[in-house]
């Protein structure tokens, strides 16, 4: 995985293949509403790119990147809470 | 590898001041993913929109790309890794035996397997005892 540059604006995950919600969509609303999971097991993950800290150093992960491997993916509430 | 709304940044001082003196290994030795708008925690559905959070979701994904278990969790409850580890570990002997072997209820590495075919329906309970830690 390439280091990537580092700025102040804060990029986030996103799903790959996934449209951006355009600011002026007047069908934003409408697709908030629509549940954007489809998650079941024996389905495939949903793949993502997100930036990521690894070993030192800022990152790009990209599930898909991950094939051919076993791979854990564990969501939490926060950095520095208590669990 | 893990991920919340947390920046980046967030993640490497808490690797750097408080994880890394509980590891052994010295820090988090997996990418942990900012998630900051939770966009990925919306795609696996684990993100909670009122608390902006992601609640405790875990995935175990196969190297095809599939998700073969999922738990999730409240905030207040930690997980239990080991318990992960023996899915895994159960889901690679599927995938090794090719679906031929199946790990019945409280399955640990080398205890029984069991073999599903016509001959074992109605008769399990002659080739396992759940009372039994074999």
């Amino acid at each position: 995985m390439a280091e990537t540059a580092i700025g102040c604006a804060r990029p986030t995950g996103s799903v790959v293949g996934a449209q951006p919600a355009k600011s002026d969509d007047t069908t934003a609303i409408e697709q908030k509403e629509t549940p954007v999971s489809d998650i079941m097991v024996g389905r495939p993950a949903p793949d993502f790119t997100a930036p990521a800290y690894h070993k030192g150093s800022f990152t790009q992960v990209k599930l898909s990147d991950y094939l051919g491997k076993w791979v854990v993916l564990c969501f939490y509430p926060g950095d520095f809470t208590f669990v | 590898m893990s991920a919340s709304v947390d920046s980046q940044f967030v993640h490497k001082i808490w690797d750097e001041e408080e994880l890394a003196k509980m590891i052994e290994a010295g820090g988090v030795p997996f990418p942990m993913i900012a998630d900051a708008a939770g966009r990925v925690g919306q795609a696996y559905g684990v993100y909670d929109a009122e608390a902006g959070v992601n609640v405790r979701g875990r995935f175990i994904i196969d190297p095809d790309g599939v998700i073969q278990a999922m738990e999730v969790l409240t905030p207040p409850v930690g997980r239990k890794v080991t318990e992960t580890l023996r899915q895994i570990r159960a889901y690679q002997h599927v995938r090794e035996t090719k679906g031929a072997e199946v790990m019945p209820s409280g399955w640990e590495p080398g205890k029984k397997v069991l073999k599903p075919g016509p001959e074992l329906v109605g008769h399990v309970w002659e080739v396992w005892d759940p009372k039994k830690d074999e």
